[in-house]
């Protein structure tokens, strides 16, 4: 849209300007002129409106490149702008085992997300609940439903609209890490955040 | 004609040589209550099989005798020739040397005939020198299809109840997952199928008739699915936004089904009429807490299932109406509060779940009567317990292996067996008998 909004300006521009000529030769002069002295002066015309139309074009050009790259580096700043954005909103949360209550962090990191979730209303996303592989198959697939609810929830009571906000739970189906020991079960005890409408570009909150 | 267990106490000759079977290991602090009485075991003696086959049924015969921990099989080694007497013609009255088989140590003779239909089969009481039963099986004419086999452990669990007055439980199958799907194996772990697939599937489980399984899918659009095993058809209960079901489980009357269904505001079970537009019925009031894993007792008037309402992990049971709720397992295990997967033996008269000792789950159960748990298993994680139709086995998960297998315990002796060879063997759900409809 940008890209070709700044197009559009381009050529408006140059449709605004003379083309630079050269000036037509004296008229005096032209009852003496040979036919083969015509016949270059045309030719040596020709060439020059065509260099002239040539310069035009490249002019034209070179602003037209010039404004696409104008374009495209704020498109570029604007999608590093989103892809932090989208980073925070997809920001995983953990939690301590077999409970499925925020931790002071875990609300830090939803804090985070709110103001970019308020900003963004056509954003829908999906949260899913993770657990570790203690705890039953079925008691962890409910734990991982209260997991993803609790943040919901933390999030619609900070304005976030109910209906953007869809729960899931993965269980112990789904662990980032397979190894057998604590550090492992806490990095699998977590929420994930998917970002599932509208997730291209995302706007920075008016602050 | 039963044979009494106290006369085939004096019969086996043999009994001291018997193995005892591997038993687990006692865990710190915790008593294996384990009763093992090989006098209780009869020897039996399956004489060879001729013809077409015959080698396999012999061989699936005596696996399943050894398998029901409840014979013993007397082996024939080439000098016991002697004893054999002459194969008689189908149907006549044979002559055996009954004084040579009780002599190594065999109360019971089982001699098969193959038949146009199927098979003759004749168990000969050997302390009485006579002929106790004969009877005529038919067979599926697939020899070695999978219905073939079915009809063989039919025979097995016949001759078992002729020999100790209770039917055996080979002919039956279990259901568990594996890479999130349905799949089937025989009881002696012969003939594993795969159920299509429809979704990542977990907790399977089967009606009273063992001609359906149940099973939930997970993730977004979580849903419970019914597989009728006769027609092939699927039968898809819906999904709902937010929301997981979890653990489906017939009715003993097969005409609902309960489920735990998992939301923003916690998991309580709910009952769904399998024929009809019926709402779901909520059975608990969990508040918030999660309740899931329902199993219900063979008439279907009681259930127990797993509970977090007192703050951690336990197994409750309550009333079908969903009144009268109270923690089963209230007893001190001296180790987290972890105790999940409950699953009522056929008889009634047991629970077997799953307990955290040691950070690790270990396989029990607890009689109704006198509530005493019993650890069942204590070598790697052991989980989902599930009875088998005989009431004295227990299928399980064991990670004792290294890999997730469905392992076999004889409650009464101890006794393991592995079932599955491929790793990552989950939730086993052992159906009821499988008497041919």
């Amino acid at each position: 849209m940008i890209l070709a909004l700044a197009s559009v300006a381009v050529i408006g521009a140059c449709g605004g300007k003379k083309a630079p000529g050269t000036a037509p030769a004296p008229a005096a002069t032209a009852a003496r002129d040979t036919a083969a002295e015509r016949k270059a002066r045309d030719e040596a015309a020709q060439r020059e409106s065509a260099r002239v139309t040539a310069d035009a074009a490249a002019a034209r050009q070179r602003m037209i490149d010039d404004s696409i790259a104008g374009a495209r580096a704020a498109e570029e700043a604007m999608r590093r702008d989103s892809d932090m954005l989208r980073a925070t909103v997809m920001a995983t949360i953990g939690f301590e085992f077999n409970k499925a209550d925020l931790r002071d962090e875990s609300k830090a990191a939803l804090d985070a997300k709110i103001p970019i979730l308020l900003a963004n209303t056509g954003v829908a996303v999906r949260i899913a609940g993770h657990a570790d592989e203690r705890g039953s198959t079925e008691y962890n697939l409910a734990l991982g439903t209260q997991r993803a609810a609790t943040a919901k929830r933390y999030l619609v009571e900070r304005g976030v609209a109910e209906g953007r906000i869809e729960t899931t739970s993965f269980g112990e189906e789904r662990p980032v890490c397979t190894e057998n020991n604590e550090e492992c079960w806490t990095r699998n005890r977590r929420d994930e955040f998917e970002i599932t409408v509208g997730g291209p570009m995302l706007t920075k909150p008016r602050s | 004609m039963r044979f009494h267990r106290q006369r085939a106490v004096g019969l086996l000759l043999l009994a001291g040589a018997l193995p005892l079977g591997a038993q687990d290991t006692t865990a710190r602090g915790v008593r294996i209550g384990l009763r093992y009485d090989p006098g209780s075991k009869p020897g039996v003696i399956v004489l060879p099989v001729s013809g077409s086959a015959g080698d396999s049924i012999r061989a699936i015969l005596e696996r399943d005798f050894d398998y029901s921990d409840r014979l013993s099989i007397v082996p024939l080694s080439p000098e016991d020739g002697s004893v054999l007497g002459s194969a008689p013609p189908a149907g006549s009255s044979p002559v055996l040397n009954y004084a040579l088989f009780a002599k190594v140590g065999a109360a019971g003779v089982v001699q098969v005939t193959i038949t146009t239909r199927g098979l003759h089969v004749t168990l000969h009481d050997v302390a009485k020198a006579d002929v106790a039963t004969v009877r005529e099986f038919s067979l599926p004419k697939t020899e070695y299809a999978r219905e073939w086999r079915l009809a063989i452990h039919g025979v097995s669990d016949a001759v078992q109840e002729w020999i100790i007055g209770e039917r055996g439980a080979s002919q039956s199958r279990i259901a568990f997952i594996r890479s999130y799907v349905v799949r089937v194996v025989d009881s002696d772990g012969q003939e594993e199928t795969a159920l299509p697939v429809v979704g990542e599937a977990l907790s399977p489980s089967w009606n009273s008739l063992g001609t359906m399984i149940l099973y939930n899918t997970f993730g977004p659009e979580s849903r419970v699915v019914l597989q009728d095993l006769r027609s092939g058809r699927t039968r898809d209960f819906g999904s709902q936004r937010n929301t997981q079901r979890i653990t489906p489980v017939f009715t003993p009357d097969g005409k609902s089904v309960v489920y735990a269904l998992s939301g923003e505001a916690g998991s309580d079970l709910f009952l769904l009429p399998v024929d009809g537009e019926a709402f779901p019925r909520r059975m608990t009031v969990g508040r918030g807490s999660r309740n899931w894993g329902p199993s219900f007792n063979p008439d279907g008037t009681r259930l127990a299932f797993g509970s977090d309402r007192s703050g951690h992990p336990e197994v409750y049971i309550m009333d079908a109406d969903g009144t009268n709720a109270d923690i089963f397992t209230a007893f001190d295990f001296g180790d987290q509060n972890d105790r999940t997967s409950p699953d009522w033996s056929p008889d009634g008269r047991q629970i077997a779940f799953m307990s955290r000792i040691d950070g690790r789950y270990q396989v029990f159960a607890m009689s109704l009567r006198d509530r005493q748990p019993r650890q069942l298993t204590s070598e790697g994680e052991n989980e989902d317990p599930s009875w088998a139709p005989d009431g004295r086995h227990l299928v399980f998960v064991s990670t004792r292996t290294g890999t997730r297998q469905l392992w076999i315990v004889d409650t009464e002796s101890g006794r393991l067996r592995q079932l599955t060879q491929v790793g990552g063997t989950r939730v086993p759900a052992w159906s009821p008998r499988l008497t041919g409809k």
